[in-house]
């Protein structure tokens, strides 16, 4: 027996592996861009959203007005510094914005001028056609489009079938079909029809177009704070309560210790009254966590930004948090782990019978089968038996009989000779019917090619006046896409189990559930079973994504905790996900867990690397404070730095200047690898808290060797 | 033996033990705390109370019976102090003064023991008896009933029932506190404890001079003093004194029992959540903070260079020579890492950066063990901070032994963090711009750190005073009381508020995508946030007593 077998095409839709995920590069002249918009949101109205930062620019203010009263050069370069950390701050979240309203801007120009044919009386026996603009549709309005027209508003087809560029929003310029009935009769306002004629039934509410929710989330104008980012807001409140209260309750302290060593000189930093304001402003801003606290907003907004850089439209930052948090992928096995389609991967034939008789047969009785598992056996038999497609037309006297659902066979009768390829019971009555006795000969191999997952097509042949026998056994089987195994054991290392949906029995399921690597299938599943598959790992504490795009997956869609709609799909589906591909790619919803790891990442490695700065700052600000009136805490001044002044100012310096350093990080978010959360752990507690407590040091050494230069410092 | 040697077997002896008891005490606790029957006489205590004792309570209704259970006590003791003269076994004692009721009341219902007055001069045998010693169980048992109920909120899933405050009140007291306290009276009589009602007697000195030496219930008084993390001594002197603490050995055993359940109840916390890993990771977080504190306070009072340790040899000032550097040092760091505040020698005369460490101790909030209770929830919720900050760093949600910790839980937490520094800072700075620093012995950082010492105590309910101020005045009567008052209850009702919240999540499984909390990697976290969190709090503070007199 010649077993043979094809590779899998590495063409659409394989997964390669994964890149780290990251984001554009931050250009330096969109800093300057953006700082109009910072200086704007110097404000305090609009500064109230960001306590930590709120707590700054009071500070700034009142050092201001002590510096108008008592100038010095200390307190003016202390106080132009506390000003730019705020304007840092909000530099960092313009330029996160600034991304987003480039893309808006593109899209708004996809939205206008629409104008819209109505067709008013629909159904009934006069219909009439009318203009309006487009942004006064209704819900169930409906328009006509053809080609050369933009669609007004978002839909969906009800008569009709038409090739539309969708181009403004997905940025893919090869046309997709729409049609009316079935998955692909969802057509977005602000797309433009190339060829044929729809009749479109109007969906949304005005001013609520996809483009219209789009440009909101993109310019992130909706911008909610998400449940995670909430929590951290409190703990960084929190932490600054506690800062605000160790540097207020500190001033009798300072006054008593000044009182005792009434001898001890005044300085910039110490005198009669206690730590002087500016000091005191200058160690509260160094103590709150205003590196965090001027980037997370920023980090909320890129990474949402980093999402859509993926054609992918997240509904709320809630979704893109949840994705991180997910603990079970349910992914359709169709397109998502396989290629579209069945294919053909061998020949068996039966007992004298060549491997190539069977091939040759088979393709001649495929020629007439559109159905792409027909056209994958004319595509084996030229790979691998150099067998070259015939044409139709060159065998005139060939009588072709094409492949019906109700026969479940196709072939060709030619020269006395007839053969017949299709499903094994419908092959083998066949032959049967025809005085043969197939069951012998292929019914093992049947069974065998089943019994693995696979699906056997019989070949079979009758020769006049002869009883009909069976040839050989074509054996389809579901590719694997290249690539996925690594992904699930990559999943798998993150935590994350993947479980498979088809609508194949359990043993196809099985094979192809193991070949794959996914930990779990469900088969046979009908739209309830996904639904109640989702409810019972969520009973169980876990929280579940899933993909797709049919109107019978809206419910599981609206179930998941991440459920991600195809941008083909209907519409009821795209409303009840909470995220839509614009690119519909299923393999996406991986990278998508990958972003709201990863953004959940940034925010934990900012914070530490936050507090864990502080550490150097003390040591730069205590004894710069209190070395006047106590010398022996000079031996706290590990750094060495120049003066009392110069100890601050650097350290306000250093403090300002790490929020610029960082703006790209936050934007781009930190480098995540799927790996365990113990590797995870150690990998940033090292560079994020360990960095965290050096690096400051060393900066803050540095910047005092530039500021002592300063005369008055 | 070198006094080196010696105080090494100590340590590790001690440790041994620790680490034995862990285990069976542990366990015994867990089965006490979860038991479904009741004893015989407990069901008589809550016929008397009027409980159902198997009916549970939610959060709120748990917090309303801790809090109206303490205010009648508060109450009650106070009404006592104040007729004390009308009382039986008084020894002629008058009556305690409003402000130092307030203070003495509040004191010893916190479980900080703090006291202003000298035992032997201001407490007759009844009020010791029936109003301190009583407290000295309860309070203790109300700290690990809270506790207990945090740990439930771990444990349990999609409730809002966290058990009983009366019946877990009664079982800690009946099985727990009271059996090993007698055996330990037991113990400390056979070492020479005082154990009677004396009114004392009064004998000639050396010197001449005619001294009054009280007796009393002292060894059953010691034994739940140091149990239950109180410390309020029977004697002003405290477990100096020859009558509490008569020799080495009793000496240990003392630090043994005030270490003893602190350490244990991780052990509870490990069985309850059905992972005894997670409780070996947070007894290893106690562990750790512990040793080091105590390493670094021998060492600070073994190794210091002044002019007069270095004359006779060793900085013995305030030390009682029974017991040497070492076990002093050890006392003292584990009376302040405790909530106990009982003490074997005096810490304002402790060398400046050995006496700046039993003031760490307490800063870190007391949680290494910490007192009763206290000690585990503390440590909790450091653990859940810690988790909050290194949960993010692995890209979910965090979530500790299955909850997860969102804006709700991290809002009980960090309030809570808040609490004890804010009354110990604003304490601290109220004397000094109120000028009642000035009853402080000492002027200068020294006179500071008794300041700060006093308010850092109250707020942690320690009671171990760094000695040498004036407390008995009416403001730092009342401003101490407040600070205890604010420093127990605030915390506990946010304790239990967390508990709540933690109880109604569905837990969420484990997988490898989940923080490992029982992991050395997370443990030393921590031990970080947690010496990292009170470092930049404190340090300022620090630095103007402690560090300004000693670096």
């Amino acid at each position: 027996m010649t077993v043979t077998s094809v590779a899998p095409e590495a063409t659409p839709g394989t997964a390669p592996r994964a890149k780290p995920v990251g984001g554009g590069l931050l250009d330096p002249k969109q800093l300057w861009r953006s700082t109009p918009g910072a200086l704007r949101k110097l404000d305090p109205r609009s500064l109230w959203r960001n306590p930590v930062m709120l707590i700054v620019e009071v500070g700034a203010v009142f050092t201001t007005v002590l510096a108008i009263t008592d100038p010095t050069v200390f307190a003016w370069l202390i106080t132009i510094w506390l000003w730019l950390t705020v304007v840092f701050a909000n530099l960092a979240e313009a330029v996160a914005e600034g991304r987003g309203k480039a893309q808006a801007a593109s899209l708004r120009r996809a939205k206008q001028d629409a104008v819209a044919r109505r067709l008013v009386g629909w159904g009934s026996e006069t219909v009439r056609e009318e203009s309006v603009d487009a942004v006064a549709l209704k819900q169930g309005d409906i328009v006509v489009c053809e080609a050369g027209d933009v669609i007004p508003g978002d839909g969906d087809v009800i008569e009709g079938i038409a090739s539309v560029d969708e181009s403004a929003i997905t940025g893919e310029s090869a046309p997709v079909i729409r049609e009316s009935g079935g998955d692909r009769s969802a057509v977005t306002g602000g797309t433009k029809v190339l060829s044929d004629r729809i009749v479109v039934r109007i969906t949304q509410k005005p001013g609520e177009s996809f483009i219209d929710r789009m440009i909101a989330l993109v310019e992130g104008a909706s911008r909610q704070k998400t449940p995670n980012e909430i929590a951290l807001n409190i703990l960084l409140a929190a932490l600054t309560i506690i800062f605000l209260l160790s540097v207020v309750t500190l001033q009798p302290m300072a006054i008593f210790a000044k009182g005792y060593q009434g001898a001890a000189p005044d300085t910039e930093a110490i005198n009669a009254d206690g730590v002087t304001g500016i000091v005191l402003v200058s160690l509260l801003v160094c103590l709150i966590p205003t590196t965090i606290g001027a980037l997370l907003s920023a980090i909320g907004i890129a990474g949402m930004d980093r999402l859509v850089q993926r054609n992918v439209l997240a509904m709320s930052g809630r979704a893109v948090e949840a994705a991180g948090d997910v603990n079970t992928l349910l992914l359709d096995k169709t397109g998502t782990i396989t290629l579209g389609n069945r294919q053909a991967a061998e020949f068996l034939p039966v007992e004298g019978v060549t491997a190539a008789e069977v091939a040759d047969a088979a393709q001649l009785s495929s020629l007439a089968d559109e159905t792409p598992e027909g056209r994958s056996v004319v595509v084996l038999a030229k790979n691998e038996y150099k067998l070259r497609a015939r044409d139709e037309g060159l065998m005139p006297h060939a009588h072709w009989v094409p492949f019906t659902a109700e026969t479940r066979m196709s072939g060709v009768d030619v020269d006395g000779r007839r053969i017949r390829k299709g499903a094994a019971a419908a092959v083998m009555k066949w032959v049967r019917d025809n005085g043969g006795h197939p069951s012998g000969d292929v019914g093992p191999v049947v069974d065998g090619i089943s019994a693995s997952g696979g699906t056997p097509l019989v070949v079979a042949e009758h020769l006049d006046g002869q009883p009909a026998r069976a040839l050989g056994v074509i054996h389809l089987k579901d590719v694997v896409k290249a690539g996925m195994r690594e992904r699930f054991d990559e999943m798998r290392r993150m935590g994350i189990r993947t479980v498979m949906i088809t609508g194949d029995n359990p043993l196809t399921a099985k094979a192809i559930a193991d070949e794959a690597g996914v930990d779990d299938f469900l088969a046979e599943a009908k739209p309830e079973d996904k639904m109640a598959l989702i409810k019972k790992e969520q009973q169980g504490g876990r929280l579940v994504a899933m993909t797709g795009d049919g109107t019978n997956d809206a419910p599981a869609l609206a179930q998941a905790d991440v459920g991600v709609a195809m941008n083909t799909g209907t519409s009821a589906a795209k409303e009840a996900g909470n995220m839509v591909d614009l690119d519909s790619d299923p393999t996406k919803l991986i990278e998508i867990v990958e972003i709201g790891k990863q953004l959940l990442i940034t925010r934990g490695a900012l914070t530490t690397f936050s507090i864990a700065n502080d550490i150097a700052k003390y040591f730069a600000i205590i004894p710069a404070m209190f070395t006047a009136v106590y010398p022996s805490l000079d031996a706290m001044n590990i750094m060495r730095l120049h003066s009392p002044t110069s100890a601050i100012l650097s350290a306000i310096i250093f403090n300002a200047l790490i929020i610029i350093a960082l703006i790209p990080l936050a934007l781009r978010g930190v480098t995540y690898r799927p790996s365990s959360a113990s590797k995870l752990l150690s990998r940033n507690l090292l560079i994020y808290g360990l960095g965290g407590i050096v690096v400051p040091f060393i900066g803050i050494k540095l910047i005092d060797l530039l500021v002592q230069l300063i005369p008055g410092i | 033996m070198s006094s080196t040697g010696a105080g090494m077997i100590f340590l590790l002896t001690l440790l041994l033990a620790l680490a034995v008891s862990y285990r069976f005490l542990g366990d015994y606790m867990y089965r006490v705390v979860s038991d479904a029957k009741h004893w015989r006489i407990e069901r008589g205590v809550y016929r008397l109370v009027g409980v159902n004792a198997d009916g549970e309570q939610s959060w709120g209704v748990y917090a309303r019976s801790v809090l109206a259970f303490s205010a009648v006590s508060i109450l009650f003791l106070y009404a006592f102090l104040r007729m004390q003269s009308l009382l039986p076994l008084s020894l002629g004692f008058d009556n305690v003064m409003t402000h130092g009721a307030w203070n003495t009341a509040v004191s010893f219902v916190t479980n900080t023991n703090w006291q202003w007055y000298s035992g032997e001069s201001t407490m007759g045998h009844l009020v010791q008896m029936a109003g301190l010693a009583v407290q000295n169980f309860v309070s203790a048992s109300v700290g690990i009933a809270v506790a207990v109920v945090l740990v439930r909120g771990f444990a349990r899933r999609k409730t809002d029932q966290l058990g009983n405050f009366w019946v877990d009140l009664t079982r800690i007291t009946l099985r727990v506190l009271l059996p090993i306290s007698i055996l330990a009276t037991i113990v400390l009589i056979i070492g020479g404890a005082v154990q009677n009602l004396s009114g004392g007697t009064d004998v000639t000195t050396l010197a001449g001079a005619t001294q009054h030496i009280t007796g009393g219930p002292v060894a059953s008084q010691e034994a739940i003093k140091d149990l239950g993390t109180n410390g309020g001594g029977f004697y002003n002197a405290n477990s100096a004194h020859p009558f509490e603490n008569p020799t080495s050995w009793t000496n240990w055993l003392e630090i043994f029992l005030l270490l003893v359940i602190p350490f244990s109840l991780p052990r509870v916390f490990g069985r309850m959540v059905g992972q005894n890993r997670q409780g070996y990771a947070i007894v290893a977080v106690m562990g750790i903070l512990a040793v080091a504190s105590i390493a670094l306070t021998i060492g600070f009072e073994s190794a210091h260079g002044g002019t007069v340790p270095q004359a006779v040899g060793a900085a013995m000032e305030g030390k009682d020579v029974r017991f040497g550097v070492p076990n002093s040092a050890t006392f003292a760091a584990a009376t302040t890492l405790t909530s106990t505040g009982s003490v074997n020698s005096f810490h304002d005369s402790y060398t400046s950066l050995g006496g700046m460490m039993p003031m760490i101790n307490m800063m870190l909030g007391e949680v290494a063990p910490g007192g009763v209770g206290a000690g585990l929830y503390g440590m909790l919720i450091l653990a859940v901070i810690t988790v909050f900050v290194a949960g993010l760093m692995v890209g979910r949600t965090p979530e500790y032994v299955g909850k997860k910790i969102g804006a709700r839980e991290i809002k009980f937490a960090s309030l809570y963090f808040l609490v004890t520094p804010a009354l110990a800072l604003i304490g601290t700075a109220a004397a000094m711009a109120t000028k009642n620093h000035e009853t402080a012995l000492n002027a200068g950082p020294h006179g500071f750190s008794e300041v700060l010492y006093a308010f850092t105590s109250a707020s942690n309910n320690n009671g171990s005073a760094f000695a040498g101020i004036t407390v008995n005045t009416a403001w730092w009567n009342t401003a101490l009381g407040l600070a205890m008052l604010l420093g127990r209850f605030l915390p506990i009702v946010l304790v239990l508020g967390l508990a709540g919240s933690l109880a109604r999540q569905q837990p969420v499984p484990e997988s490898a995508g989940t923080l490992p909390t029982h992991k050395p990697l997370f443990v030393g976290m921590v031990v970080g946030v947690t010496v990292v969190l009170v470092a930049l709090t404190f340090l300022p503070a620090l630095a103007l007593g402690p560090l300004a007199e000693g670096l």
